[in-house]
């Protein structure tokens, strides 16, 4: 084993100092190529400090973040850059890029180790890889928190392999050597583009070396606010997703789907009819519904519309809102700890069913042949993805190649691979070429769904103290059928919270509790019924965290104390005390507002980060009433402050981004944003049907406060403002109108739209588009 | 089928299919036109919003047969200069304020907002929260804070 030590940098500490080394992979190629492998710290939380302490839950001492970290370790050093003769750097990330702005992070941190301009970086995402096992996973907010060694590790194994190669060529020591914006310089005048190198720095074999970090007082790019490096193509148009990709005669295919969720088709009575309509070249009953394709997806929808089928039942027909609802009722745990001697709080929130939908609908491409298939599609689980496909057309894995294609949004949608299961299957059948899409409509009533839950709460308190905290979080069942079982059940061992289920695992491993409000429970039970389920952003957090701040603001009245007060007092860390109070402060908690208007603030605490957000809300009638044509205009969030402590902000512009998204998320969640179940099947059809934030809802004032490091690691960010966003809605409208609200988003109760029909399937396109010129 | 020929981008197109088949598709599926993205098909979430004689409009909702040969359609792909190729001030605006996150709704956000820009212009006033509380195209990212900024810094250049 060769050991290779970077050069001395200026000013750095003598060897007896030297910061943490990393193993790191020369890899034998024609130019430098370098890879490395995961070591994951897991390091336990300060201990609670103040009131009556609350024991570390499970999440508190490894959370979901650590347990996907722990079971990519194996296998992550297959994580390999490649440095190119023209002086540029190629890696393919085992990572889907949907938005979070991964692919700019991961750029940064490889420019960063090597000191090269980010220009040089080019970041693509790597198709399925099923030797990475259990490496491939996109979710969790893990992206960042388990490439952040591994990526820098492959860099700084690259910078030292370039200044050897450098130094040998030079006759000098390495150490008197420097390197900037991509270029070797010797003290006596000689320079070396990295690309010169590229050759002669490549290793004839594959060999494990270590590698030294940088230090975080040299980091230039780390923690500097950057541009995405996808945003020029972006503005463009030029940016790719997959229904944008040409793939020859790859035509437009969809899917007439039935009026209730897995309803299955009988026959088709006019099959023949519909195959001969314009542009149609085949039409094929598959599992889900028949399929057409056509020269245009405008003919597909005509062709769709035309159909008449005969459907039998689905898995949930009978189900409505009220009856779920009943369901989780009967299915809640019971709370354990009577309130003997002490007053009580308990309280029950209804939280409806959302939807994760993304603005890019569900879409694939394949091309199943008889020897083996290529599918394209935004794939967050692409191994599984790979699997799935060759179990379904019979095919060994190798055959079946998988291109993970940047998506339009994910919002935990993308962690399942339905539309490129389903493309394979078209593909199979019809025997060509598919682009497949789905409608709409079709990805908002047979999309995968958050599903609709309870949240109890009790809190007993005595003495100015709480001195017991139960939660009992019931839920339809969270579909994690995309791979992340697995990848806990590998683990299983080495995880703090005993036999559980997947479910109540993914449950305990992200609930930690960062109030110290005595002995806490916090339990989830599930009701097992057949709907399409997901995870969506931030998964049990937003609901559970709504009714825990909720609560706590109905503690703080009853104890006679102020909100924001209240939680200062009974928080468990200083690190969590300053998010607070800086939301506190740039929000200004306490200041003079028309009645009508109150300001909320909630708090939350999770993969290793921690935010506050401090909204305020306007409940006036002139507000709520506006009026806006097929939209809910209802309280306006006016103002909000987001506060982000990610333990090392690698990009603070781009955590800005997710916190804004999360801000129009949290927002949603409390207001507007819902599915109604009718019958088997979701009402909403529409982006003027499903209310997410709209421009008339948004703040008009809203601002991301990015903590300066407060760790040095990286905590996960894509999802964490979700939650305390949708609580401090939640709790300034309970402020506002002087009652705590217990069933979300606060307009479910009223159908605000006329619901589009169930038959047939998706709606026509307008031909009145020119009326609405501006 | 029957043939229509219009402008897109500058250059004249010709193209063989049905009356009825709305421009989106037209671009897209045979014109190889992508900029304008499939949102609902309804022209509700406007990510395929372009412009038709200079003004934003929803391709997903106009059937061909409505768009005549004098008609001259711009796409995202056609706003940059022509000539140097320099981008359209909106779209400097929006690398300035780093808008996009998944980017599917930009391109039809970005025409939405010149649109609105030269509209509060015609007009005779700048562009006000109250104008953008009218934009209806949906980011489900949620980005729309940095939108606002953009097209303020945008109406600043135009």
């Amino acid at each position: 084993m060769a050991h290779q030590r970077r050069s001395r940098r200026p000013g750095e500490q003598s060897p007896a100092l030297e910061r943490r080394r990393f193993l790191g992979y020369l890899l034998a190629a024609p130019t430098l190529a370098v890879a490395a492998r995961l070591g994951g710290d897991l390091a336990a939380p300060a201990p609670a400090s103040a009131a009556i302490p609350s024991l570390p839950g499970p999440a508190d001492i490894i959370d979901l973040g650590d347990a996907l970290t722990l079971a990519a370790a194996p296998t992550s050093g297959l994580i390999a850059i490649q440095l190119n003769r023209d002086g540029s750097v190629s890696f393919a990330v085992p990572r889907a890029e949907v938005g979070q702005g991964i692919t700019t992070t991961i750029a940064m941190l490889i420019a960063e180790e090597l000191d090269l301009p980010l220009s040089k970086v080019g970041v693509n995402l790597a198709d399925a890889r099923p030797e990475l096992v259990f490496n491939q996973l996109t979710g969790g907010s893990n992206s960042v928190r388990s490439l952040f060694h591994p990526v820098r590790t492959a860099a700084a194994v690259a910078r030292a392999r370039l200044l050897v190669t450098a130094a040998e060529q030079w006759k000098v020591d390495p150490a008197t050597l420097t390197m900037s914006e991509g270029v070797i310089r010797s003290r006596s005048g000689h320079t070396a583009s990295y690309g010169s190198l590229a050759e002669a720095a490549a290793s004839p074999r594959t060999e494990e070396v270590s590698a030294t970090l940088k230090d975080p007082s040299e980091f230039t790019l780390i923690g500097r606010p950057t541009t995405r490096i996808d945003a020029l193509d972006a503005v463009t148009g030029r940016k790719q997703f997959t229904l944008d990709l040409q793939v020859p005669n790859a035509l437009p295919t969809m899917i007439c789907r039935p009026p209730t969720i897995n309803g299955t088709v009988r026959s088709v009575a006019n099959l023949a009819e519909v195959t001969a309509m314009p542009g149609v070249t085949d039409v094929v009953t598959v599992s889900s519904g028949v399929a057409v394709r056509a020269a245009t997806f405008g003919q597909c929808i005509d062709a769709v519309r035309a159909l008449r089928v005969d459907w039998g039942p689905g898995t949930v027909d009978g189900e409505t809102d009220a009856s779920v609802e009943e369901k989780l009722r009967a299915a809640t745990l019971p709370l354990a700890v009577p309130p003997v001697l002490t007053q009580s709080i308990d309280a029950e929130f209804v939280f409806a069913f959302a939807s994760n939908s993304a603005l890019e609908t569900n879409c694939a491409i394949a091309d199943v042949r008889p020897d083996g298939a290529e599918i394209w599609s935004g794939l967050k689980s692409p191994i599984v993805a790979q699997e799935q496909i060759a179990a379904m057309l019979g095919l060994p894995i190798p055959a079946v190649k998988v291109h993970v294609v940047t998506g339009g949004g994910s919002f935990g949608r993308k962690l399942f691979s339905d539309a490129a299961l389903e493309a394979a299957e078209v593909s199979k059948a019809m025997g060509k070429p598919v682009k497949l899409m789905w409608h709409r409509a079709d990805d908002s009533r047979h999309g995968r769904t958050h599903p609709m839950s309870i949240s109890r709460i009790r809190a007993n308190y005595a003495l100015g103290n709480v001195v017991s905290y139960e939660q009992r979080h019931t839920s339809v069942t969270t579909d994690f059928g995309h791979g992340l079982g697995e990848i806990l059940t590998a683990v299983a061992a080495k995880l703090p919270v005993g036999d559980v289920g997947f479910s109540q695992t993914v449950f305990l491993l992200s609930q930690s509790m960062p109030y110290n409000f005595g002995a806490t429970t916090q339990l989830l039970n599930e009701v097992p019924l057949k709907f399409h389920t997901a995870s969506m952003r931030n998964v049990y957090s937003p609901n559970v965290v709504c009714a825990r701040e909720l609560v706590i603001d109905q503690l703080a009245a009853k104890m006679g104390q102020d909100p924001l007060t209240f939680r200062r007092g009974f928080l468990k860390e200083d690190r969590f005390r300053a998010v607070l109070d800086k939301a506190a402060e740039v929000g200004e908690w306490g200041r003079e507002l028309p009645d009508g208007m109150a300001q909320g603030i909630a708090f939350h605490w999770e993969y290793k980060s921690a935010s506050a957000v401090l909204m305020e809300i306007d409940c006036r009638p002139e507000t709520v009433n506006r009026k806006i044509r097929d939209a809910v205009a209802g309280p306006r969030v006016t103002r909000a402050v987001a506060v982000v402590d990610a333990g090392l902000p690698i990009n603070p512009r781009g955590l800005e981004a997710q916190t804004i998204g999360c801000v129009n998320d949290g927002i949603a969640l409390a207001l507007t944003s819902s599915l109604h179940i009718d019958n088997g099947l979701p009402l909403e059809a529409s982006w003027d049907n499903y209310f997410y934030t709209r421009q008339w809802n948004t703040p008009p004032e809203l601002e991301v406060v990015v903590m300066p490091a407060t760790t040095g690691e990286p905590g996960g960010a894509g999802e964490l403002a979700v939650a305390s966003s949708f609580a401090a809605a939640a709790c300034a409208y309970g402020r506002a109108v002087g009652q705590m609200p217990t069933r979300f988003p606060i307009n479910h109760g009223t159908l605000s739209f006329e619901p589009k029909p169930k038959v047939p399937p998706v709606p026509e396109s307008p031909v009145d588009g020119l009326a609405y010129t501006f | 089928m029957s043939q229509h020929t219009f402008t897109v981008n500058g250059k004249q197109v010709t193209v063989d299919t049905d009356d009825k088949v709305r421009l989106l598709w037209v671009l897209r599926d045979l014109l190889g036109i992508t900029g304008p993205k499939y949102g609902c098909g309804i022209n509700v979430c406007k990510a395929c919003t372009s412009h038709i004689n200079g003004k934003a409009f929803n391709p997903c909702s106009v059937p061909v047969s409505a768009i005549g040969p004098d008609d001259e359609i711009t796409t995202i792909e056609g706003i940059a200069d022509p000539a140097t190729g320099a981008l359209h001030p909106m779209q400097e605006a929006w690398l300035e304020q780093d808008v996009a996150q998944c980017g599917y709704c930009q391109p039809g956000q970005i025409m939405a907002a010149i649109a609105k820009v030269k509209q509060a212009r015609s007009e005779g006033r700048e562009i006000s929260d109250a104008d953008f509380d009218e934009i209806r195209n949906i980011c489900r990212c949620g980005t729309y804070s940095r939108i606002r900024d953009a097209v303020r810094t945008a109406a600043a250049k135009m």
